[in-house]
């Protein structure tokens, strides 16, 4: 009898006899990383300016555009609650901001289907632009032209940042489909 | 390739259906975000409790994470040593030899110190700390100057305490969990401290700037008397910070004050102290006063 070749069974997932996608893995996973990248701020960065990137908000970015049917469009109330407890900011305003960036990237979907690295990108830098100045008028600080210009820095990072944060999360994407559940 | 997209709805009533519930929900939450954040600026202490139920919760993580900080430093620090440990013992030598005479000096003073304060009959008015921190993080991200501290009220901190390090102030507690508080760094926008020029009484308010700096705003306007590197103490006054913990040094002049660096950077301290406040009596009798006169009238 002729053998098969051993790769027919397994694929980048693992193999494919036997076993399958966990759901708690593929849905617990995008979830779980949003949540932890909201916990910066205990990072051992204590900054005398706003300069660390919004992981949380970068995160969603880029989860939503690799995969848009992971998270409900409501998702933005419990993931905004979640970094409300420990950005500093006043509470409710990443609620009020992921919602809204949910319903935004919805629509921008629904008028641009097709996309590519780019228009990720430019999709992603456009968000940040808006999100960083919205958080600043509603962070409850005295507002000044200086607290606009010192947002830039952080600006540019996180724009810079987004590419490698859209790579992280298609690495968290194939462990994410990794097959761990055994049938039978 | 266009992503996979599970809500394009076609003619699907069901999907149609569920496309619309999905808008009304994500509606829902961006307005329930909208009312949360009105009530939290109108009345900030409103979500005190649970934030610091949740800090209290992840500050394992962040207690690690400032000893890795503290550690790393110093392992960098070990190894640059070896580089130039030849000039630098040579240099320690004669710094130590210059040291000697000025703690001899030092002694001589402070017992001529001890004795002038006995001949005034002063008690020096030293405070015992509540407690010592960390600095577990900051909300490194915001627009507001935050930082967390690794002790809350089952050391005793109280809402209000100043929090110096030994290169000067730092901030003034702002909410306080049971295992971790939240402080208000003296570069916050909000934050206003009163202080006065060392070297005599120039007193001015310190006002955040948010970017690190403090800004100098002199009380009594007239001609500008400061100069650069001048350094600036607390006054004491409001009876929130004993007066002469260093805060702050001039670096650039303006019309009604100055432009401040910040003597203790957060970023460059282990340990923090947490003092209580100074003049609690004098403060808790001032509010007492107030809310007796408004149930009289």
């Amino acid at each position: 009898m002729e053998r098969f070749d051993n790769k027919a069974r397994r694929d980048a997932f693992g193999s494919k006899i036997n076993r399958d996608q966990s759901p708690v893995l593929s849905y617990g996973l995008p979830w779980l990383s949003i949540l932890l990248a909201s916990l910066t701020p205990l990072w051992p960065i204590i900054t005398p300016a706003p300069i660390v990137p919004p992981f949380a908000f970068l995160l969603l970015l880029s989860w939503r555009m690799l995969r848009p049917d992971i998270f409900p469009l409501w998702a933005g109330l419990p993931l905004g609650f979640w970094d409300d407890l420990f950005s500093g900011q006043p509470f409710g305003s990443a609620i009020l901001l992921f919602s809204l960036t949910f319903i935004a990237l919805d629509l921008i979907e629904r008028r641009f289907p097709w996309r590519g690295f780019w228009h990720n990108w430019l999709t992603a830098a456009l968000f940040i632009t808006v999100y960083l100045p919205a958080a600043v008028l509603i962070s409850g600080a005295a507002l000044s032209l200086l607290q606009f210009s010192l947002i830039l820095p952080q600006l540019l990072l996180s724009v810079a940042a987004f590419p490698i944060i859209m790579r992280i999360v298609a690495l968290l994407d194939t462990i994410r489909l990794l097959r761990i559940k055994t049938i039978g | 390739m266009p992503p996979p997209n599970s809500q394009a709805s076609g003619s699907n009533r069901k999907a149609q259906l569920g496309l619309f519930t999905g808008y009304v929900l994500a509606g829902l939450g961006a307005l329930i975000g909208a009312l949360l954040l009105i009530i939290s600026l109108w009345r900030p202490e409103t979500f005190y409790g649970l934030r610091s139920m949740a800090s209290d919760i992840t500050a394992p993580a962040g207690d690690v994470g400032s000893v890795g900080r503290v550690e790393t430093r110093n392992f960098f620090e070990s190894i640059a040593g070896y580089y130039d440990a030849g000039s630098k013992n040579a240099e320690l030598e004669r710094e130590l030899a210059v040291a000697r005479v000025r703690l001899a000096e030092a002694r001589a003073l402070e017992q001529e110190n001890a004795r002038l304060k006995a001949v005034l009959n002063l008690n020096n008015g030293e405070m015992k700390p509540v407690a010592m921190s960390r600095l577990i993080g900051s909300s490194s991200s915001s627009a507001r100057r935050f930082a967390y501290i690794s002790v809350g009220s089952d050391n005793g901190v109280e809402v209000g305490m100043p929090v110096t390090s030994p290169k000067g102030l730092i901030g003034r507690v702002l909410e306080v969990g049971s295992g971790t508080s939240r402080v208000l760094l003296l570069t916050d926008s909000e934050s206003m401290v009163p202080v006065r020029r060392a070297t005599d009484n120039v007193v001015a308010f310190a006002e955040g700037r948010a970017d690190g700096t403090l800004r100098l705003r002199l009380i009594n306007l007239g001609i500008n008397p400061l100069e650069e590197g001048d350094i600036f103490v607390t006054s004491g006054a409001g009876g929130l910070f004993r007066p002469g913990v260093a805060v702050a040094m001039v670096t650039q002049l303006e019309n009604d004050g100055a432009i401040a660096r910040l003597l203790s950077n957060p970023a460059a301290t282990d340990v923090v102290v947490i003092e209580p406040v100074w003049q609690s009596e004098v403060l808790e009798a001032a509010d007492t006063a107030l809310s007796e006169d408004v149930t009289v009238e």
